[in-house]
């Protein structure tokens, strides 16, 4: 049986939704679930009942470079001998793994939505979610990246045997992590959001936002700005879904007062479904999403606030 | 200064792609443009030399037709090109990197390397990686502000969540671009007019020793995704409709609980 290793992240002591999808797709292989940086005791339970053969407990610190990661990776690909790894596309695992690929020479799949692991073949979007291409690798370690929300994680129980992997390598010192910046730790990462509510011009003021974080409460969402809005100063750039901004893929994408623009498409396309709340009823997202509602986002929000 | 920004011609993000014979597309009818990210490094990069003195190089691996994708470049402020031409419409990430350092090798290494933080077509978040390892050069991504400081640089970086880190490393090294890092400029008819004036040198990929058909990712298919048809509307009063909505969202959707 091959060998995947899924590199795990962890979020406020749990393990993200995006990893245990990724061990879900490696179900086929003997599973080696990897955990940096974290207190893998803390999370061993989680990771067995989702699939995990082998969880390996990385002891040593490598939060100061992500180099100093990357190359940690290769020596855990070499140590278990593993035929593949998958991440998670966030930010820093499409980081580290674009990493690890340059350091092995190997091919690299990044932000993926569908995986055959044995035949090494892949569908990810290209030119904004407008095609879907499959595309095969011949790599001798087989390196991928899944998009958040793709993989519905599913148990499926595995020993869980707890490995440490104590880290003995020297940071290739190219580059330093000096401070880590924290965002407003109550709102959730917008690429990894299974539900997103997002405010276009119509939103009208940066105070206004706050309409939509109750909503957003409600319904267990991160909050996004149209390039608009973020144009405007309603809000700022890391909040911004569209081309220049997040790709995001959530099961459900809530766009009030969004005027649909080709650009925020870009950004969106692939959510499981779209919902607009608009009044002007010529609006082109309403030729372009699922369900509509024709009305002021003022009225209509806090009513569908109040509801949930 | 000699700062190289690599740019890549991609096509509108507004424009209609029409698959050709399962894994190309008809490009012919289709509006190109420099990658919207690369454009937050041309910027960057002209600024620095418009400061610190030296020059701006615009290095474009792609079809003949890109010479478009680098007259808006050259017209933002860059003094100069080089276009290694290939007929691939998807040169794999590996090669791309390579023939980029091949490139440079060519022309003389420079001391800072601007890029897109990714393509908008292929979405593949990894060539400028393979060419600062190829370099032996440090590389970080995601870069919204950048503080040069002799043969150090700062770059504070976006992760997600609203969060960022802040990266020292040393110079020379490669700087993937994105949003807020500056305001590109729009060229003014004067810039584009002595735009067509500015050296473009080309290359073949064949000669820098490069097989396109040793590529080691495959494309097998390019499929059109669907558009959605048109929204259903929900209808009745207010209430109606957003009871509706959320009957619909929990039920026939099962997208929240």
């Amino acid at each position: 049986m091959s060998k995947t290793g899924v590199l795990i992240e962890i979020e406020n002591n749990a393990v993200k939704a995006s990893s245990l999808g990724a061990m879900t797709a490696a179900a086929d292989s003997e599973v080696y679930a990897l955990v940096v940086n974290a207190d893998a005791g803390a999370v061993k339970d989680t990771l067995a009942k989702y699939g995990a053969d082998t969880i390996v407990d990385i002891q040593g610190d490598l939060s100061t470079s992500p180099d100093l990661l990357a190359e940690a990776l290769v020596a855990i690909i070499k140590e278990y001998a593993l035929d593949s790894l998958l991440g998670t596309a966030s930010a820093i695992g499409k980081d580290v793994f674009a990493r690890v690929a340059a350091i092995m020479d190997e091919p690299l799949v990044s932000d993926v939505m569908g995986v055959n692991i044995a035949a090494h073949t892949v569908r990810k979007s290209h030119f904004s979610g407008k095609i879907m291409a499959t595309l095969k690798v011949d790599a001798a370690v087989f390196l991928c990246t899944l998009r958040p929300n793709v993989i519905e994680p599913e148990p499926a129980p595995a020993a869980g045997n707890m490995v440490t992997f104590k880290v003995d390598i020297a940071d290739p010192g190219l580059t330093k992590i000096t401070e880590v910046q924290k965002g407003d730790s109550s709102k959730l990462d917008l690429t990894e959001a299974p539900v997103i509510v997002t405010g276009g011009r119509a939103i009208n003021a940066a105070e206004n936002f706050a309409m939509l974080d109750a909503c957003a409460a409600k319904l267990g969402a991160a909050v996004g700005a149209s390039r608009a809005a973020v144009d405007a100063g309603y809000a700022p750039h890391s909040m911004q879904v569209g081309q220049t901004g997040k790709t995001v893929s959530p099961k459900l994408y809530v766009a009030c007062g969004v005027s649909g623009a080709v650009q925020h498409f870009a950004g969106m396309k692939t959510s499981k479904v779209i919902v607009a709340i608009n009044e002007d009823k010529h609006a082109p997202i309403f030729g372009k999403c699922d369900y509509g509602i024709i009305g002021d986002i003022f009225d209509v929000v806090p009513k569908l606030t109040e509801k949930l | 200064m000699k700062v190289i920004v690599c740019v890549k011609h991609v096509p509108d993000t507004a424009a209609t792609i029409k698959v050709k014979d399962d894994t190309g597309y008809e490009d012919g009818s289709v509006k190109f443009i420099p990658n919207p990210y690369d454009e937050f490094g041309i910027e960057e990069a002209v600024r620095i030399v418009e400061k610190e003195g030296g020059e701006v190089v615009i290095l474009t691996v792609g079809r003949t037709a890109a010479v478009s994708t680098i007259r808006s470049a050259l017209a933002m402020g860059a003094n100069r090109a080089i276009l290694v031409k290939t007929d691939n419409q998807f040169l794999d990430s590996s090669l791309t990197a390579q023939a980029m350092k091949a490139a440079m090798e060519q022309d003389g290494l420079p001391d800072l390397i601007f890029t897109g933080k990714s393509a908008v077509d292929t979405e593949t978040f990894q060539t400028p990686y393979r060419l600062a390892k190829s370099l032996g050069l440090p590389m970080v991504n995601e870069v919204s502000n950048l503080t040069l400081n002799g043969a150090q640089a700062v770059a504070r970086c976006d992760i997600g969540g609203g969060q960022k880190r802040v990266i020292e490393l040393g110079l020379p090294g490669v700087i993937g671009a994105t949003k807020g890092l500056n305001i590109p400029r729009y060229p003014k008819l004067p810039d584009i007019m002595k735009a067509k004036k500015k050296e473009i040198k080309e290359i073949d990929l064949a000669d820098v020793g490069i097989d396109a058909a040793s590529s080691r990712v495959v494309i097998e298919k390019l499929e059109i995704v669907p558009e959605r048809s048109g929204a259903t509307m929900l209808e009745g009063s207010l209430d109606e409709q957003v009871e509706e909505l959320i009957r619909v969202l929990k039920e026939d959707e099962k997208v929240i609980l």
